[in-house]
């Protein structure tokens, strides 16, 4: 073994003053900081732009700063729109070079399971430690032999409603089956206050909304092999008759072109009563009460949540998962783990979990009883949205060919022909046509 | 007695003979043609065939594909939505290109003429065709916007109409919206490219047909539409070429729907390729395209030399 001698000893403490630019080991100590060499681990982080903004920047100005304190790697946060997240990890994988830790959604992780590493590990140390995961949240993330991602919130997708215009049909609490919704979506579309819902081609509120009807219906996309089609079924028959007349009965019929944000403006501009969404809605309305006025007041005192009502087999929702994938390619994984462990501390997470105000839902049972639902009663139904979602590809498990049948909206196009006019029977299907392609090709 | 010295100077300084290549005219213009063709090479020639080869495999991100000839092709053949966004993209190409040079012609002989502030006007012409796509598009997109449109806003209250008009969420309506949006935009460039053909024509010509009796009409018809054709026929084919691959503007107004009715090749492609990791499938949705565009670009290429050689 080579003897350190006294001589050798400065040399290398030389080598740190240089290093550190602070003048000698003395420097170093006096920083209180690791040398600059081992600091130079940087973990790229990819996530969406937050439908919070407070979020993003509660990360970049008071959270990360912690992280890179404490852990000595530099975080380097990149926010972009949540739809070129695919073209970035597309392009990422295929040049195998690009973020460290990249911002699933949804069953991405299935898409992409080939090129993340496994993180058993530290999402079954998150599980234990807080109440365990959701099965949903588990679903997602893992099939079974690895956990593609690490899971970190569900964006809860609910009914925000304006109280008094339900009330003034006689709803005076949110409905409860699908049957009941329709009755009072025609009276408040009679007295020109119509639900808004899209059909459109966007990722978020359009297959919130055909997929738990669905399901709640009785419709099935697989067998629980994930390969035997079962589309074409009375429950979905039932589910896509119901569709067509709720929407003539009770929807704005300009909600076929609308994206995941129309919805957002034509509630808070007062023309539709309903629609299933985040918590935006909400949450605007707060930031800006004097923006948002109705003839009694502020629009926020007027705004309640309810939970999307159930049909004939069951209540169902279909709710954005959030995950970060860690990818083959990195050459950080070690720092990016450390990082994830880190940030999904509980105490770390709470920082974050907090500026959301309930946006979103952690993917462990223990934050149902955290005090923040407690604080805004309007916000309290979205503390179950983990709890009552189910994956896409049901009864299969959510694998890329479910996917495959998600970003091709089959199934929102399937309501979407029937509301242009297709029978029923004829766009179901369509519909069980082309998931047979999918899932056989 | 300088010129003297200085021609006698020359053959004692015999050019290196790197520059005495370049004096042969074959060397001079393969030497000139070098940086184009190595950037066609890298980024048009390149990709191309990357594209076959990725369209003969069952690629997908991340996984490395083996080659299965031409079943990506076949797959595609039997989906109805592929099917859509074919007739789509055909039917979106021959309307646009129509209206485009209908409008762009018209526009072109107003702006040849005389008139006072010509210079200004040529210039604010030009304004859709500079304005980044994606920008403009968002901008028609909440002029058609099914709650809030201006234009329902504007027949409103002029009386036109008494209910709205769904643009986008009509699947018909939502073609002709996008229809429109293209037509606007590529109107200008038209103009523009037409507009200097109709400058290269004497106007000797035109003032020799008036004193021989011919009537505006006649003029145009016999004496400046055919001299403007070959341009035409060059601005017609860019025109086509560009609209049969269009992506930014139904990515951004529609995303293909409502139940994919405004799918064009490039945002199924992308739908595919990008949005469910089928790198191949998307490749073969891509090359699907170049059948019709190559048997577009022989045909016009044909009848331009033809109009040339008259």
């Amino acid at each position: 073994m080579a003897r350190i001698r006294r001589r050798g000893m400065l040399k290398l403490a030389g080598g740190g003053a240089v290093a550190a630019n602070v003048g000698g080991m003395a420097g170093i100590l006096a920083t209180g900081r690791a040398p600059a060499i081992a600091q130079t681990t940087t973990v790229h982080w990819l996530r969406w732009n937050d439908f919070v903004p407070a979020s993003d920047q509660a990360l970049r100005k008071d959270i990360l700063p912690v992280a890179e304190k404490e852990l000595g790697i530099k975080i380097n946060m990149e926010t972009i729109n949540a739809n070129e997240l695919q073209p970035r990890i597309t392009s990422a994988i295929q040049s195998g070079t690009g973020a460290d830790l990249i911002m699933a959604l949804n069953n991405y992780t299935y898409l992409y399971a080939n090129s993340v590493v496994d993180l058993s590990a530290e999402a079954e140390e998150l599980s234990n430690r807080e109440g365990g995961l959701y099965p949903y949240a588990r679903k997602i993330t893992s099939d079974g032999k690895m956990f593609m991602g690490m899971p970190w919130a569900v964006i809860g997708g609910m009914v925000a409603y304006r109280k008094s215009w339900f009330d003034e049909v006689g709803a005076t609490k949110f409905p409860a089956t699908f049957d009941e919704y329709a009755q009072v979506g025609k009276k408040l579309k009679a007295k020109g206050h119509p639900i808004g819902q899209t059909l459109g081609h966007t990722f978020g509120d359009a297959p919130g909304f055909t997929y738990p009807l669905l399901w709640s219906f009785g419709g099935q996309e697989t067998e629980a092999d994930g390969k035997t089609v079962i589309l074409n079924s009375k429950g979905t028959l039932e589910s896509v008759k119901f569709m067509t007349s709720f929407w003539k009965d009770c929807c704005d019929e300009g909600g076929l072109a609308w994206d995941d944000t129309n919805n957002n403006r034509a509630f808070l501009s007062q023309t539709i009563s309903a629609t299933l969404n985040g918590a935006s809605i909400y949450i605007e309305s707060l930031r800006k009460p004097d923006q948002y006025q109705t003839d009694k007041g502020p629009l926020n005192k007027d705004i309640l949540h309810g939970v999307l009502p159930a049909g004939p087999a069951g209540q169902y929702g279909f709710h954005l998962l959030q995950s970060h994938m860690l990818m083959k390619y990195s050459k950080n994984q070690a720092a990016a783990r450390q990082f994830l462990k880190w940030i999904h501390t509980t105490s770390n997470y709470e920082k974050w979990f907090l500026t959301q105000k309930g946006f979103c839902t952690p993917c462990t049972a223990n934050w149902e009883k955290h005090k923040l639902w407690d604080e805004d009663p309007v916000m309290a139904p979205y503390k179950v949205a983990a709890k009552l979602a189910r994956a896409v590809g049901y009864e299969g498990p959510p694998t890329a060919k479910a996917a495959e049948v998600l970003s091709k909206y089959i199934i929102t196009d399937m309501y979407a022909k029937a509301v242009q006019g297709m029978p029923a029977e004829d766009a179901v299907k369509w519909a069980e046509a082309e998931c047979k392609k999918v899932y056989n090709g | 007695m300088a010129i003297t010295a200085t021609t006698d100077a020359i053959p004692a300084q015999r050019a290196p003979s790197r520059i005495r290549l370049l004096e042969d005219e074959r060397w001079l213009a393969m030497a000139l043609l070098f940086p184009t063709a190595v950037l066609l090479g890298l980024f048009i020639a390149y990709p191309f065939v990357q594209g076959v080869v990725l369209s003969l495999t069952d690629t997908r991100v991340g996984i490395d594909g083996n080659f299965v000839g031409l079943k990506n092709f076949a797959k595609i053949w039997n989906d109805s939505i592929f099917l859509t966004a074919v007739w789509n993209t055909v039917w979106y190409t021959a309307i646009t290109t129509v209206f485009k040079l209908a409008l762009g012609l018209w526009l072109a002989l107003l702006l040849n003429r005389h008139f006072k502030g010509k210079a200004w006007i040529r210039a604010f012409i030009l304004l859709p065709f500079i304005i980044p796509t994606v920008l403009s598009t968002f901008a028609w997109k909440w002029m058609f916007d099914p709650t809030f449109s201006v234009i329902n806003w504007a027949l409103f209250h002029l009386g036109f109409i008494k209910a709205r008009i769904n643009w986008l969420g009509d699947p018909d309506l939502a073609m002709f919206s996008i229809i429109v949006v293209n037509v606007w935009r590529a109107v200008p460039f038209f103009a523009i490219s037409l507009l200097a053909g109709l400058q290269t024509i004497s106007p000797e010509l035109q003032e020799a047909a008036a004193i021989d009796g011919a009537r505006p009409l006649q003029r145009f018809w016999y004496v400046t539409w055919p001299l403007l054709l070959p341009v035409t026929m060059v601005v017609v084919l860019f025109s086509v070429i560009q609209t049969f691959a269009d992506f930014q503007l139904v990515y951004v107004m529609t995303g293909g729907g409502p139940a994919n009715a405004t799918h064009l090749f490039a945002t199924y492609a992308y739908q595919i390729g990008i949005g469910t990791g089928l790198l191949s499938e998307g490749a073969a949705i891509s090359l699907a395209m170049f059948p019709f565009l190559f048997l577009i670009v022989v045909v016009q290429l044909l009848y331009i030399r033809r109009v040339e050689t008259r």
